[in-house]
């Protein structure tokens, strides 16, 4: 037990033992512990998925003053069984003229795309991800996400699932520039696209470097999964409910257990980058307590997201796009510009000299970006409160003018 | 022996994606075909250990130029739907030439003394590194590097301007004739 909690391979090592003494050849056995690894990667967070259910909806029922779910087990532990039940139990309905492959591959793709993170995050010592493209790997495996969006819009068969899974994967290609340009921090002052050294880097956590970029980073995760201030992708008003309008029973259940652990990844990342990852007293030593860490920084950060999904309203698109685009993406690429510069000079200064460094510049980037924002703001046309406003005014016909020598 | 298995499997995928890519009438499927393929590409980096080439194809590939593709098809009238025929008129022609051009590369391949060398052993761990410094060295790749960057920039510069069309505009942006509510 104390050899295990020192160093967990010793777990590994003993399956192989156990598979070579029933007579299986090297090469088979390595195949099936790396199945197994697999199995465990991708069952673990699935599991731990019927409980964020559990808690997300007690959470969200919290701030808007209600009890959630409190009649099936104990504070209603046992509800998102029930649910998962009752998801079993509903008609599978696939509708007249859809793409089938296409339609039943969307909400596998969405789940696998979220599943496909988890394998690059460093777990502990020693643990878990040690990909030495592990950044660019979590770029990759994003994009899955995109392409089950836009299946799930084309295959089914509906104008409105259609349109849904345009605005959506609009909105994820555009918030996906500014993370990829936030992402670049934390690889240039670990020095390695590895998250293993990322995290073995922050002697003091990235947040204190950069928290800017960790705020960017947050927000535009957020946009990814489609959480609530950016959650166009089911606005029940507009178009009915998203992509996802034509699927029901376990289909429909997949997309939703995607997002939910998307959320959850969402933390555990943020973590990663920048809270330290593992990183805590005694993490070194035993590997095993680095995973405790990690999941209650995770947990956390979790926790900030789902706050944010029960207090924030709906944004509209083209405020999105925008806000993505001239605010976020030029934002993004100065502080990348900034840090890099500012890391040349101050890279020797030792950890601190060198973090304080960066937060000063991090401090006058958000200044003159207030700054900006309020120039900007302060020329908009803004409607006079309290006047009046006409539902419907005379517009001045505008003639085409014809193209008259330019 | 399990990655000569894994390449024969992903070699059969890849080559009936293929066949779907380039047959199939639903331009959306095919699309789908010639995402398998580009992935199984990746896979194949991926068990030659480039693992920075895989994630690039992924990326770029997929991620990118894929999707455009969709979009581009989901904007055309018939949606992903064409009854055309599927082959140019020209076709034997067309056989003869790409049988022939692969069956002499495939010749020249089998008797090149490069293939049967083995590989070089353990890959540099640090490798992505020693790539990102060869682009920015001068003695290594940084014109050619620094000239796509141009390009880039060119196309990135004309489709502003043809998403411009020319409009005037004052201020942050286009303001609107009802002003205000935004």
């Amino acid at each position: 037990m104390g050899a295990f909690l020192r160093d967990p391979s010793v777990l590994v090592e003993w399956l192989r033992a156990l598979l070579m003494s029933w007579g299986l050849s090297a090469g088979l056995t390595e195949l099936v512990l790396y199945l197994l690894g697999g199995f465990a990667l991708a069952t673990g967070p699935m599991l731990w998925v019927i409980f964020l259910i559990w808690f997300e909806r007690k959470a969200v029922a919290r701030f808007q003053d209600r009890l959630g779910p409190n009649r099936v087990g104990k504070f209603g532990l046992l509800q998102p069984f029930a649910d998962v039940l009752k998801l079993m139990t509903k008609e599978d309905i696939i509708p007249e003229g859809a793409d089938k492959p296409l339609y039943w591959a969307a909400p596998i793709l969405s789940v696998a795309g979220v599943l496909l993170l988890w394998p690059a995050i460093p777990l502990g010592l020693g643990i878990g991800g040690n990909l030495n493209v592990g950044v660019l790997y979590l770029i990759a495996a994003g994009t899955l996400g995109i392409f089950a969006i836009l299946l799930a819009g084309w295959s089914s068969n509906n104008k409105y699932a259609l349109l849904a899974a345009f605005r959506t994967v609009a909105q994820l290609v555009s918030y996906e520039v500014p993370m990829v340009l936030v992402l670049l921090l934390p690889v240039l002052l670990a020095r390695s696209l590895n998250l293993q050294d990322i995290v073995q880097a922050q002697d003091v956590w990235f947040v204190v470097y950069v928290p800017l970029a960790a705020l960017i980073f947050l927000i535009v995760s957020i946009a990814e999964v489609g959480r609530t201030p950016f959650d166009l992708l089911e606005a029940e008003s507009e178009i009915i409910a998203g992509f996802h309008i034509e699927y029901s029973g376990m289909k429909f259940a997949m997309f939703f257990a995607g997002e939910f652990l998307h959320a959850f990844t969402i933390g555990i990342l943020t973590a990663v980058f920048f809270l330290g990852g593992w990183r805590g007293p005694g993490a070194d030593i035993y590997p095993v307590l680095g995973i405790l860490y990690l999941w209650l920084k995770g947990f956390l950060v979790y926790f900030v997201v789902v706050w944010i999904r029960a207090t924030h309203p709906r944004i509209r698109i083209d405020h999105m796009l925008n806000f993505s685009w001239k605010f976020l993406t030029p934002l993004a690429l100065t502080l990348v510009t900034v840090g890099a510069v500012l890391d040349k000079v101050v890279v020797g200064w030792g950890v601190w000299p060198r973090a304080l460094a960066h937060l000063a510049s991090n401090v006058v980037v958000a200044l003159v970006t207030l700054q900006l924002v309020r120039a900007w703001a302060r020329r908009l046309p803004r409607p006079k409160v309290g006047e009046p406003r006409p539902v419907a005014r005379p517009q001045p016909q505008t003639q085409p003018q014809p193209a008259s020598g330019d | 022996m399990v990655t000569t298995f894994l390449f024969g499997l992903i070699a059969l995928i890849m080559v009936l994606a293929a066949l779907v890519a380039v047959t199939n009438r639903n331009l959306v499927r095919a699309t789908m075909g010639l995402v398998l393929v580009l992935f199984g590409n990746a896979v194949l980096f991926v068990l030659l250990e480039a693992y920075f080439l895989a994630m690039a194809q992924i990326i770029i590939y997929i991620g990118a130029i894929a999707i455009l593709i969709v979009f581009a098809i989901m904007l055309t009238r018939h949606v992903g739907e064409d009854w055309g025929p599927a082959f140019h008129r020209a076709w034997p022609w067309a056989l003869v030439i790409a049988g022939g051009l692969g069956g002499a590369l495939l010749f020249w391949m089998v008797r090149w003394p490069g293939g049967q060398n083995t590989p070089a052993g353990q890959v540099d761990p640090n490798y992505v590194q020693a790539l990102g410094q060869a682009l920015v060295n001068p003695q290594g790749y940084v014109v050619p590097f620094e000239v796509a960057s141009v390009l880039l920039l060119a196309a990135l510069i004309g489709a502003i301007y043809v998403a411009w069309g020319g409009r005037r505009v004052k201020g942050p942006y286009p303001q609107r004739a009802e002003g205000g509510e935004r």
